[in-house]
Protein backbone atom coordinates (compact mmCIF):
# COMPACT_ATOMS: atom_id res chain seq x y z
CA UNK A 1 0.00 0.00 0.00
CA UNK A 2 1.39 3.18 -1.04
CA UNK A 3 2.05 5.75 1.37
CA UNK A 4 2.24 8.74 -1.11
CA UNK A 5 -1.34 10.38 -0.25
CA UNK A 6 -1.09 10.36 3.19
CA UNK A 7 -1.12 13.64 5.09
CA UNK A 8 -0.23 15.21 1.65
CA UNK A 9 -3.68 16.63 1.45
CA UNK A 10 -6.71 18.03 3.40
CA UNK A 11 -9.89 18.83 3.39
CA UNK A 12 -10.16 22.70 3.94
CA UNK A 13 -13.74 23.30 3.31
CA UNK A 14 -17.49 22.11 3.97
CA UNK A 15 -20.35 22.82 2.33
CA UNK A 16 -24.08 21.75 3.36
CA UNK A 17 -27.11 22.49 2.74
CA UNK A 18 -29.31 21.34 5.25
CA UNK A 19 -31.86 18.17 5.10
CA UNK A 20 -35.42 18.01 4.42
CA UNK A 21 -38.08 16.33 3.16
CA UNK A 22 -38.52 18.72 0.56
CA UNK A 23 -35.71 21.66 -0.65
CA UNK A 24 -38.23 23.01 -2.99
CA UNK A 25 -35.03 23.56 -5.05
CA UNK A 26 -33.49 21.65 -8.53
CA UNK A 27 -30.54 19.08 -7.51
CA UNK A 28 -28.14 21.19 -9.91
CA UNK A 29 -28.96 24.56 -7.61
CA UNK A 30 -28.37 22.67 -4.21
CA UNK A 31 -25.49 21.38 -5.70
CA UNK A 32 -24.23 24.94 -6.70
CA UNK A 33 -25.00 26.43 -3.55
CA UNK A 34 -23.27 23.93 -1.09
CA UNK A 35 -20.47 24.00 -3.37
CA UNK A 36 -20.25 28.05 -2.95
CA UNK A 37 -20.96 27.26 0.52
CA UNK A 38 -17.48 24.80 0.93
CA UNK A 39 -15.29 27.81 -1.21
CA UNK A 40 -16.73 30.35 1.06
CA UNK A 41 -15.91 28.33 4.12
CA UNK A 42 -12.35 27.50 2.73
CA UNK A 43 -12.07 31.75 2.12
CA UNK A 44 -11.54 30.12 -1.43
CA UNK A 45 -13.46 31.27 -4.86
CA UNK A 46 -14.97 29.57 -8.09
CA UNK A 47 -12.03 30.28 -10.09
CA UNK A 48 -9.61 28.82 -7.48
CA UNK A 49 -11.39 25.24 -8.88
CA UNK A 50 -9.64 22.97 -10.92
CA UNK A 51 -11.26 19.72 -10.13
CA UNK A 52 -14.67 17.88 -10.01
CA UNK A 53 -15.71 14.97 -8.34
CA UNK A 54 -19.17 13.36 -8.45
CA UNK A 55 -21.57 10.72 -7.93
CA UNK A 56 -22.43 8.77 -11.11
CA UNK A 57 -25.73 8.62 -11.01
CA UNK A 58 -26.26 12.13 -9.51
CA UNK A 59 -27.99 14.35 -11.92
CA UNK A 60 -25.26 17.63 -11.77
CA UNK A 61 -22.42 16.65 -13.42
CA UNK A 62 -19.86 18.29 -13.79
CA UNK A 63 -20.94 19.80 -16.65
CA UNK A 64 -23.99 21.19 -15.60
CA UNK A 65 -21.49 22.87 -12.58
CA UNK A 66 -18.94 24.81 -14.77
CA UNK A 67 -22.12 26.18 -16.38
CA UNK A 68 -23.89 27.22 -13.92
CA UNK A 69 -20.67 28.39 -11.36
CA UNK A 70 -18.60 29.92 -15.00
CA UNK A 71 -15.88 27.42 -13.99
CA UNK A 72 -13.39 28.13 -17.49
CA UNK A 73 -11.18 25.00 -17.05
CA UNK A 74 -11.12 21.97 -15.09
CA UNK A 75 -7.94 20.18 -14.59
CA UNK A 76 -9.32 17.15 -13.26
CA UNK A 77 -12.96 15.72 -13.68
CA UNK A 78 -13.81 12.60 -12.51
CA UNK A 79 -16.89 10.51 -10.73
CA UNK A 80 -16.92 7.35 -8.20
CA UNK A 81 -19.92 4.80 -7.92
CA UNK A 82 -21.98 2.91 -5.80
CA UNK A 83 -24.06 5.66 -4.25
CA UNK A 84 -22.95 6.04 -0.28
CA UNK A 85 -19.64 3.91 -1.25
CA UNK A 86 -18.65 6.60 -3.10
CA UNK A 87 -18.49 9.04 -0.50
CA UNK A 88 -15.24 8.62 1.22
CA UNK A 89 -13.90 7.76 -2.18
CA UNK A 90 -14.06 10.64 -3.74
CA UNK A 91 -11.88 12.16 -1.33
CA UNK A 92 -9.45 9.74 -2.00
CA UNK A 93 -9.33 10.27 -5.78
CA UNK A 94 -8.99 14.12 -4.84
CA UNK A 95 -6.37 13.59 -2.61
CA UNK A 96 -4.90 11.14 -5.49
CA UNK A 97 -5.53 13.85 -7.63
CA UNK A 98 -3.72 16.54 -5.83
CA UNK A 99 -0.60 14.79 -3.64
CA UNK A 100 0.35 14.09 -7.50
CA UNK A 101 -0.33 17.97 -8.92
CA UNK A 102 -2.93 16.86 -11.43
CA UNK A 103 -4.75 19.61 -9.65
CA UNK A 104 -4.49 21.66 -6.96
CA UNK A 105 -8.31 22.49 -5.74
CA UNK A 106 -10.94 19.61 -6.11
CA UNK A 107 -14.42 20.22 -5.19
CA UNK A 108 -16.44 16.62 -4.16
CA UNK A 109 -20.10 17.04 -3.84
CA UNK A 110 -23.85 14.87 -3.78
CA UNK A 111 -26.52 16.87 -4.33
CA UNK A 112 -29.59 15.11 -4.10
CA UNK A 113 -33.51 15.57 -3.97
CA UNK A 114 -33.47 12.09 -2.57
CA UNK A 115 -37.46 12.25 -0.33
CA UNK A 116 -39.24 14.65 -2.67
CA UNK A 117 -37.69 13.19 -6.16
CA UNK A 118 -36.09 10.08 -6.62
CA UNK A 119 -35.45 7.98 -4.48
CA UNK A 120 -32.50 5.22 -4.55
CA UNK A 121 -33.37 2.77 -2.26
CA UNK A 122 -36.95 1.41 -3.39
CA UNK A 123 -39.05 1.07 -6.50
CA UNK A 124 -39.05 3.54 -8.59
CA UNK A 125 -40.34 5.33 -12.06
CA UNK A 126 -37.66 4.30 -13.83
CA UNK A 127 -36.04 1.49 -15.34
CA UNK A 128 -37.72 -1.85 -16.08
CA UNK A 129 -40.62 -2.64 -13.56
CA UNK A 130 -40.85 0.53 -12.11
CA UNK A 131 -37.07 -0.07 -10.83
CA UNK A 132 -34.22 2.22 -10.73
CA UNK A 133 -32.09 0.48 -13.45
CA UNK A 134 -29.01 2.12 -11.26
CA UNK A 135 -30.24 0.47 -8.18
CA UNK A 136 -30.60 -2.91 -9.22
CA UNK A 137 -28.04 -5.22 -11.03
CA UNK A 138 -29.18 -7.14 -14.09
CA UNK A 139 -28.93 -10.74 -11.43
CA UNK A 140 -30.81 -8.42 -8.76
CA UNK A 141 -33.69 -7.53 -11.56
CA UNK A 142 -33.77 -11.71 -12.84
CA UNK A 143 -33.51 -13.63 -9.68
CA UNK A 144 -34.98 -11.49 -6.84
CA UNK A 145 -37.97 -9.83 -7.93
CA UNK A 146 -39.73 -12.79 -9.05
CA UNK A 147 -40.31 -14.11 -5.60
CA UNK A 148 -40.79 -10.85 -4.01
CA UNK A 149 -37.85 -9.67 -2.84
CA UNK A 150 -38.02 -6.65 -4.68
CA UNK A 151 -36.18 -4.09 -2.05
CA UNK A 152 -32.89 -2.84 -1.11
CA UNK A 153 -34.50 -3.74 2.43
CA UNK A 154 -35.14 -6.83 1.81
CA UNK A 155 -32.02 -7.60 0.73
CA UNK A 156 -29.95 -5.94 4.04
CA UNK A 157 -32.91 -7.89 5.93
CA UNK A 158 -31.57 -11.61 4.87
CA UNK A 159 -28.21 -10.51 5.52
CA UNK A 160 -29.13 -9.51 9.03
CA UNK A 161 -31.55 -12.46 9.42
CA UNK A 162 -28.47 -14.81 8.65
CA UNK A 163 -25.98 -12.38 11.13
CA UNK A 164 -28.55 -12.44 13.66
CA UNK A 165 -28.67 -16.28 13.40
CA UNK A 166 -24.90 -16.96 13.74
CA UNK A 167 -24.06 -14.75 16.36
CA UNK A 168 -27.02 -15.27 18.56
CA UNK A 169 -28.22 -11.67 18.07
CA UNK A 170 -31.54 -10.52 19.73
CA UNK A 171 -34.59 -9.06 17.68
CA UNK A 172 -33.77 -5.60 19.69
CA UNK A 173 -29.80 -5.41 20.05
CA UNK A 174 -29.37 -2.62 17.07
CA UNK A 175 -32.29 -0.60 19.26
CA UNK A 176 -29.57 1.51 21.05
CA UNK A 177 -28.10 2.29 17.35
CA UNK A 178 -30.91 4.15 16.32
CA UNK A 179 -31.28 6.09 19.84
CA UNK A 180 -27.57 7.08 19.88
CA UNK A 181 -28.22 8.93 16.32
CA UNK A 182 -31.22 10.16 17.18
CA UNK A 183 -30.06 11.90 20.39
CA UNK A 184 -26.70 13.68 18.14
CA UNK A 185 -29.54 14.59 15.64
CA UNK A 186 -31.61 16.64 17.88
CA UNK A 187 -28.48 18.80 18.78
CA UNK A 188 -27.66 19.33 15.03
CA UNK A 189 -29.27 21.97 13.59
CA UNK A 190 -29.14 20.93 9.97
CA UNK A 191 -30.86 17.65 10.69
CA UNK A 192 -33.90 16.01 9.46
CA UNK A 193 -34.87 15.10 12.94
CA UNK A 194 -33.41 17.86 14.86
CA UNK A 195 -35.25 18.17 18.36
CA UNK A 196 -36.67 14.81 17.77
CA UNK A 197 -34.91 12.37 19.95
CA UNK A 198 -36.63 8.57 20.50
CA UNK A 199 -36.42 6.12 23.04
CA UNK A 200 -35.51 2.62 23.19
CA UNK A 201 -39.41 1.47 23.64
CA UNK A 202 -39.88 3.85 20.79
CA UNK A 203 -37.72 1.74 18.65
CA UNK A 204 -39.11 -1.88 20.15
CA UNK A 205 -42.53 -0.46 18.76
CA UNK A 206 -41.74 0.94 15.41
CA UNK A 207 -42.88 -1.50 13.08
CA UNK A 208 -41.12 -4.18 11.14
CA UNK A 209 -40.75 -3.46 7.42
CA UNK A 210 -39.05 -6.44 6.12
CA UNK A 211 -38.35 -8.63 9.51
CA UNK A 212 -35.99 -8.31 11.13
CA UNK A 213 -35.55 -4.47 9.59
CA UNK A 214 -37.83 -1.97 12.01
CA UNK A 215 -38.81 1.25 10.47
CA UNK A 216 -36.39 2.80 13.39
CA UNK A 217 -33.93 0.57 11.82
CA UNK A 218 -33.63 1.90 7.99
CA UNK A 219 -32.27 5.84 7.20
CA UNK A 220 -34.82 8.18 6.33
CA UNK A 221 -34.38 9.94 3.01
CA UNK A 222 -33.92 13.41 2.24
CA UNK A 223 -33.41 16.30 0.37
CA UNK A 224 -29.86 18.20 0.43
CA UNK A 225 -26.68 18.45 -0.49
CA UNK A 226 -23.05 18.57 1.06
CA UNK A 227 -19.44 19.60 -0.67
CA UNK A 228 -15.70 19.48 0.65
CA UNK A 229 -12.44 21.41 -0.91
CA UNK A 230 -9.73 18.74 -1.01
CA UNK A 231 -6.23 21.01 -1.50
CA UNK A 232 -3.06 20.41 -0.27
CA UNK A 233 -2.38 20.43 3.50
CA UNK A 234 0.75 23.16 2.88
CA UNK A 235 -1.95 25.48 1.05
CA UNK A 236 -4.58 24.04 3.60
CA UNK A 237 -3.12 25.34 6.66
CA UNK A 238 -3.09 28.86 4.76
CA UNK A 239 -6.45 29.25 4.35
CA UNK A 240 -9.35 30.12 6.70
CA UNK A 241 -10.41 26.74 8.35
CA UNK A 242 -8.24 24.59 10.55
CA UNK A 243 -7.81 21.68 8.00
CA UNK A 244 -8.55 18.21 8.30
CA UNK A 245 -5.35 15.96 7.25
CA UNK A 246 -6.38 13.29 5.18
CA UNK A 247 -4.14 10.88 6.72
CA UNK A 248 -5.45 7.62 5.17
CA UNK A 249 -8.15 7.06 2.49
CA UNK A 250 -8.95 3.80 0.84
CA UNK A 251 -11.38 1.84 -1.26
CA UNK A 252 -12.47 -1.82 -0.98
CA UNK A 253 -13.98 -4.45 -3.23
CA UNK A 254 -14.87 -8.68 -2.61
CA UNK A 255 -15.35 -11.06 -5.11
CA UNK A 256 -19.16 -12.16 -5.80
CA UNK A 257 -20.47 -9.23 -4.70
CA UNK A 258 -23.47 -7.39 -5.23
CA UNK A 259 -24.85 -4.27 -3.98
CA UNK A 260 -26.28 -4.83 -0.64
CA UNK A 261 -27.01 -8.79 -2.02
CA UNK A 262 -23.88 -10.85 -2.31
CA UNK A 263 -25.92 -13.93 -0.83
CA UNK A 264 -23.70 -16.10 -2.60
CA UNK A 265 -20.30 -15.12 -0.42
CA UNK A 266 -19.40 -17.98 1.86
CA UNK A 267 -19.95 -16.03 4.68
CA UNK A 268 -23.50 -13.81 4.65
CA UNK A 269 -22.67 -12.30 8.12
CA UNK A 270 -19.67 -9.99 7.35
CA UNK A 271 -19.11 -7.07 5.07
CA UNK A 272 -16.17 -8.51 3.17
CA UNK A 273 -15.34 -4.95 1.44
CA UNK A 274 -15.02 -3.22 4.43
CA UNK A 275 -12.92 -5.84 6.01
CA UNK A 276 -10.28 -5.15 3.10
CA UNK A 277 -10.73 -1.29 3.38
CA UNK A 278 -10.22 -1.12 6.90
CA UNK A 279 -7.06 -2.87 6.67
CA UNK A 280 -5.83 -0.64 4.26
CA UNK A 281 -7.21 2.37 6.16
CA UNK A 282 -5.13 1.56 8.82
CA UNK A 283 -1.54 0.68 7.46
CA UNK A 284 -1.65 3.78 5.30
CA UNK A 285 -2.50 5.74 8.85
CA UNK A 286 -0.27 3.78 10.88
CA UNK A 287 -2.56 4.33 13.54
CA UNK A 288 -3.72 1.56 16.61
CA UNK A 289 -7.80 1.36 16.56
CA UNK A 290 -7.39 3.00 20.04
CA UNK A 291 -6.12 5.89 18.58
CA UNK A 292 -9.28 6.70 17.30
CA UNK A 293 -11.79 9.48 19.24
CA UNK A 294 -14.78 9.31 17.33
CA UNK A 295 -16.30 6.80 14.34
CA UNK A 296 -18.54 8.00 11.69
CA UNK A 297 -19.60 4.81 10.68
CA UNK A 298 -22.68 3.76 7.36
CA UNK A 299 -25.90 3.68 9.70
CA UNK A 300 -28.37 3.72 6.38
CA UNK A 301 -29.07 0.61 8.15
CA UNK A 302 -28.73 0.14 11.72
CA UNK A 303 -27.40 -3.32 12.33
CA UNK A 304 -24.67 -2.37 9.63
CA UNK A 305 -22.67 -0.62 12.66
CA UNK A 306 -21.89 -3.70 14.57
CA UNK A 307 -20.51 -5.57 11.30
CA UNK A 308 -18.48 -2.50 10.86
CA UNK A 309 -17.40 -2.27 14.13
CA UNK A 310 -16.12 -5.93 13.55
CA UNK A 311 -14.88 -5.75 9.99
CA UNK A 312 -12.77 -2.24 10.99
CA UNK A 313 -11.43 -4.51 14.17
CA UNK A 314 -12.90 -2.18 16.50
CA UNK A 315 -14.22 -5.30 18.55
CA UNK A 316 -13.88 -9.36 17.62
CA UNK A 317 -16.04 -11.17 15.06
CA UNK A 318 -19.63 -11.48 16.66
CA UNK A 319 -19.02 -8.79 19.49
CA UNK A 320 -20.56 -6.19 17.23
CA UNK A 321 -24.29 -6.06 19.23
CA UNK A 322 -23.20 -6.19 22.27
CA UNK A 323 -20.26 -3.31 21.79
CA UNK A 324 -23.28 -1.35 20.79
CA UNK A 325 -25.55 -2.82 23.54
CA UNK A 326 -27.36 0.13 25.77
CA UNK A 327 -25.16 3.04 23.93
CA UNK A 328 -22.60 3.23 26.62
CA UNK A 329 -19.81 2.86 24.29
CA UNK A 330 -21.01 4.13 21.21
CA UNK A 331 -22.77 7.35 23.05
CA UNK A 332 -21.60 10.95 23.59
CA UNK A 333 -19.65 9.94 26.71
CA UNK A 334 -18.27 6.62 25.38
CA UNK A 335 -15.27 5.39 24.34
CA UNK A 336 -15.88 5.47 20.82
CA UNK A 337 -18.56 8.27 19.81
CA UNK A 338 -20.30 7.14 16.91
CA UNK A 339 -22.47 9.38 14.18
CA UNK A 340 -21.98 12.65 16.31
CA UNK A 341 -24.54 14.88 13.27
CA UNK A 342 -27.18 11.74 13.90
CA UNK A 343 -25.41 10.08 10.67
CA UNK A 344 -27.92 8.70 8.19
CA UNK A 345 -30.51 7.51 10.38
CA UNK A 346 -30.69 11.04 12.55
CA UNK A 347 -29.45 13.51 10.41
CA UNK A 348 -30.36 12.51 6.75
CA UNK A 349 -29.09 9.81 3.88
CA UNK A 350 -26.84 12.03 2.22
CA UNK A 351 -25.15 8.95 1.45
CA UNK A 352 -22.33 9.23 4.09
CA UNK A 353 -21.15 13.18 2.56
CA UNK A 354 -22.65 14.22 5.43
CA UNK A 355 -20.49 11.92 7.92
CA UNK A 356 -17.39 13.31 6.29
CA UNK A 357 -18.28 17.03 6.56
CA UNK A 358 -19.13 15.70 10.33
CA UNK A 359 -15.68 14.16 10.81
CA UNK A 360 -14.05 17.81 9.49
CA UNK A 361 -16.29 19.71 12.04
CA UNK A 362 -14.77 17.67 15.25
CA UNK A 363 -11.47 18.07 13.71
CA UNK A 364 -12.54 22.14 14.04
CA UNK A 365 -14.20 21.92 17.49
CA UNK A 366 -17.29 23.04 15.97
CA UNK A 367 -19.65 20.16 16.22
CA UNK A 368 -22.75 20.67 17.98
CA UNK A 369 -21.80 17.18 19.51
CA UNK A 370 -18.45 18.02 19.93
CA UNK A 371 -15.99 15.57 21.28
CA UNK A 372 -13.55 17.28 23.37
CA UNK A 373 -9.73 17.20 21.81
CA UNK A 374 -11.19 14.51 18.81
CA UNK A 375 -7.84 14.76 16.49
CA UNK A 376 -8.01 11.27 14.54
CA UNK A 377 -11.57 10.98 13.18
CA UNK A 378 -12.24 7.84 11.15
CA UNK A 379 -15.21 7.75 8.58
CA UNK A 380 -16.71 4.38 6.47
CA UNK A 381 -19.35 4.54 3.97
CA UNK A 382 -20.42 1.50 1.33
CA UNK A 383 -21.39 -1.17 4.29
CA UNK A 384 -23.44 -4.05 2.36
CA UNK A 385 -21.50 -2.92 -1.06
CA UNK A 386 -18.29 -0.99 -2.41
CA UNK A 387 -16.97 0.24 0.36
CA UNK A 388 -14.65 2.90 1.11
CA UNK A 389 -13.18 5.01 3.90
CA UNK A 390 -11.12 7.81 5.41
CA UNK A 391 -8.98 8.78 8.63
CA UNK A 392 -8.99 12.51 9.12
CA UNK A 393 -5.89 13.86 11.45
CA UNK A 394 -6.32 17.81 13.18
CA UNK B 1 -59.84 -19.10 6.85
CA UNK B 2 -58.08 -22.36 6.31
CA UNK B 3 -54.50 -22.78 6.23
CA UNK B 4 -54.18 -23.73 2.53
CA UNK B 5 -56.28 -20.18 1.67
CA UNK B 6 -54.16 -18.48 4.19
CA UNK B 7 -50.73 -19.84 2.17
CA UNK B 8 -52.12 -18.76 -0.95
CA UNK B 9 -52.65 -15.62 -0.35
CA UNK B 10 -49.09 -15.48 1.47
CA UNK B 11 -47.02 -16.54 -1.34
CA UNK B 12 -46.29 -13.98 -3.75
CA UNK B 13 -47.72 -13.82 -7.32
CA UNK B 14 -45.04 -12.57 -9.17
CA UNK B 15 -45.70 -9.50 -11.63
CA UNK B 16 -42.04 -8.71 -11.43
CA UNK B 17 -40.67 -10.75 -14.26
CA UNK B 18 -37.23 -11.93 -14.32
CA UNK B 19 -35.58 -9.75 -16.76
CA UNK B 20 -32.89 -12.26 -19.56
CA UNK B 21 -29.48 -11.34 -19.31
CA UNK B 22 -26.60 -13.16 -20.93
CA UNK B 23 -27.49 -16.82 -20.25
CA UNK B 24 -29.98 -16.27 -17.51
CA UNK B 25 -33.02 -17.41 -19.87
CA UNK B 26 -31.62 -20.82 -19.52
CA UNK B 27 -32.27 -20.88 -16.17
CA UNK B 28 -35.81 -20.20 -16.88
CA UNK B 29 -35.80 -22.36 -19.76
CA UNK B 30 -34.96 -25.14 -17.11
CA UNK B 31 -37.53 -24.12 -14.80
CA UNK B 32 -40.06 -24.54 -17.42
CA UNK B 33 -39.20 -28.02 -17.64
CA UNK B 34 -39.17 -28.38 -14.32
CA UNK B 35 -34.94 -28.47 -14.08
CA UNK B 36 -33.39 -26.72 -11.62
CA UNK B 37 -30.69 -26.29 -13.52
CA UNK B 38 -27.26 -24.04 -12.82
CA UNK B 39 -23.95 -23.51 -14.73
CA UNK B 40 -21.06 -25.87 -13.70
CA UNK B 41 -17.34 -25.02 -14.46
CA UNK B 42 -16.13 -28.21 -16.98
CA UNK B 43 -12.51 -27.37 -15.93
CA UNK B 44 -12.78 -27.21 -12.20
CA UNK B 45 -16.32 -28.31 -11.49
CA UNK B 46 -17.47 -25.14 -9.74
CA UNK B 47 -21.12 -24.54 -9.40
CA UNK B 48 -21.50 -21.09 -10.52
CA UNK B 49 -24.81 -18.95 -9.18
CA UNK B 50 -25.42 -16.21 -10.16
CA UNK B 51 -24.86 -16.99 -14.09
CA UNK B 52 -21.62 -15.69 -15.95
CA UNK B 53 -19.06 -15.82 -18.89
CA UNK B 54 -16.46 -16.89 -17.24
CA UNK B 55 -15.15 -19.19 -13.98
CA UNK B 56 -13.96 -16.97 -11.02
CA UNK B 57 -12.31 -19.86 -9.95
CA UNK B 58 -10.02 -21.41 -12.94
CA UNK B 59 -10.95 -18.89 -15.69
CA UNK B 60 -12.39 -21.26 -17.64
CA UNK B 61 -14.89 -19.70 -20.34
CA UNK B 62 -15.90 -23.82 -20.77
CA UNK B 63 -19.45 -24.18 -18.79
CA UNK B 64 -22.20 -26.29 -18.98
CA UNK B 65 -25.66 -25.97 -17.30
CA UNK B 66 -26.21 -28.85 -14.76
CA UNK B 67 -29.39 -30.18 -12.73
CA UNK B 68 -28.71 -29.79 -9.13
CA UNK B 69 -30.32 -31.84 -6.83
CA UNK B 70 -32.95 -29.44 -5.96
CA UNK B 71 -32.03 -30.33 -2.10
CA UNK B 72 -31.38 -27.99 0.62
CA UNK B 73 -31.71 -25.94 3.55
CA UNK B 74 -32.58 -22.65 4.70
CA UNK B 75 -29.76 -20.29 5.09
CA UNK B 76 -31.91 -17.30 6.03
CA UNK B 77 -35.07 -15.93 4.88
CA UNK B 78 -37.00 -12.69 5.41
CA UNK B 79 -40.89 -11.55 6.10
CA UNK B 80 -42.29 -8.57 4.48
CA UNK B 81 -45.11 -6.65 6.27
CA UNK B 82 -45.15 -3.65 4.09
CA UNK B 83 -45.83 -4.88 0.49
CA UNK B 84 -43.12 -3.78 -1.65
CA UNK B 85 -45.46 -3.88 -4.70
CA UNK B 86 -49.16 -4.25 -4.48
CA UNK B 87 -49.37 -7.31 -6.13
CA UNK B 88 -47.78 -8.69 -3.78
CA UNK B 89 -49.57 -9.22 -0.46
CA UNK B 90 -47.79 -8.94 2.94
CA UNK B 91 -46.61 -10.67 5.32
CA UNK B 92 -45.10 -12.81 2.98
CA UNK B 93 -42.02 -14.56 3.57
CA UNK B 94 -38.56 -14.77 1.29
CA UNK B 95 -36.46 -17.59 1.85
CA UNK B 96 -32.70 -17.73 0.69
CA UNK B 97 -32.03 -21.91 0.11
CA UNK B 98 -28.24 -23.61 0.36
CA UNK B 99 -28.57 -26.59 -1.80
CA UNK B 100 -27.03 -29.20 -1.39
CA UNK B 101 -24.21 -28.36 -4.49
CA UNK B 102 -23.38 -25.06 -2.04
CA UNK B 103 -25.51 -22.53 -4.11
CA UNK B 104 -27.61 -20.01 -2.84
CA UNK B 105 -31.26 -19.55 -4.23
CA UNK B 106 -33.97 -17.03 -3.67
CA UNK B 107 -36.97 -18.30 -3.25
CA UNK B 108 -40.55 -19.13 -1.41
CA UNK B 109 -41.83 -21.80 0.69
CA UNK B 110 -45.39 -23.12 -0.47
CA UNK B 111 -46.40 -25.09 2.49
CA UNK B 112 -45.62 -23.11 5.65
CA UNK B 113 -46.61 -20.18 6.77
CA UNK B 114 -43.74 -17.22 7.37
CA UNK B 115 -43.32 -17.88 10.91
CA UNK B 116 -42.80 -21.45 10.67
CA UNK B 117 -39.81 -21.17 8.50
CA UNK B 118 -36.35 -21.96 10.27
CA UNK B 119 -33.15 -21.86 9.36
CA UNK B 120 -31.73 -24.67 8.76
CA UNK B 121 -34.90 -26.43 7.71
CA UNK B 122 -34.44 -28.93 5.20
CA UNK B 123 -36.09 -28.42 2.25
CA UNK B 124 -37.00 -29.67 -1.80
CA UNK B 125 -37.88 -27.87 -4.45
CA UNK B 126 -41.18 -27.41 -5.99
CA UNK B 127 -42.00 -26.52 -9.57
CA UNK B 128 -45.00 -23.64 -9.71
CA UNK B 129 -45.80 -23.01 -13.15
CA UNK B 130 -47.71 -19.58 -12.71
CA UNK B 131 -48.27 -19.03 -15.96
CA UNK B 132 -47.38 -20.36 -19.43
CA UNK B 133 -44.01 -18.49 -19.65
CA UNK B 134 -42.94 -18.85 -16.15
CA UNK B 135 -42.28 -21.33 -13.47
CA UNK B 136 -41.24 -20.82 -10.31
CA UNK B 137 -38.65 -22.92 -8.69
CA UNK B 138 -40.43 -23.11 -5.02
CA UNK B 139 -39.71 -25.14 -2.11
CA UNK B 140 -41.55 -27.18 0.16
CA UNK B 141 -40.37 -29.05 4.13
CA UNK B 142 -38.83 -32.57 3.98
CA UNK B 143 -39.60 -35.07 6.16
Amino acid sequence: MTQIISDKTAIAGIGLVGFSADSGKSELRLACECIQQALDDAGLSVRDVDGLIHETADSSDEYNVISAMGIENLNYFSESRWGSGASCAFVMHAAAAVATGVANTVVCYRAVNGASGRRFAGPTNQGPFGYSSYTLTLSQLAFYPPFGLATQDGWVAMTIKRYMHEFGVSEDAFGSISVVCRENAARNPNALYTDQPITIQDYQSSEFVVEPLRTLDICSSVDGAVAMIVTSAERARQLKQKPAHILAAAQGSAADGELLSSFNRPSLSGLAEMNYMGRDLFQMAQVSRKDIDVVQLDDSYAPFVPMQLEELGFCDRGDGASFCANGDRIGMAGELPLNTSGGSLGEGNMFGMNHIAEAVRQIRGTSASQVKNANLVLVASGAGGPASGLILRG
Amino acid sequence: MTIRNVLEETIPRPVLWPVSYDSASEFWEGAKRHELIFQKCKECGKWLHLPRPMCPACNSTEIEWVQSSGKGSVFSHVTYHQSADPAYKAPYAVVLVELEEGMRLVSNMTDCLPIEIEIGMPVEVVFDDIAEDLTLPRFKKVG
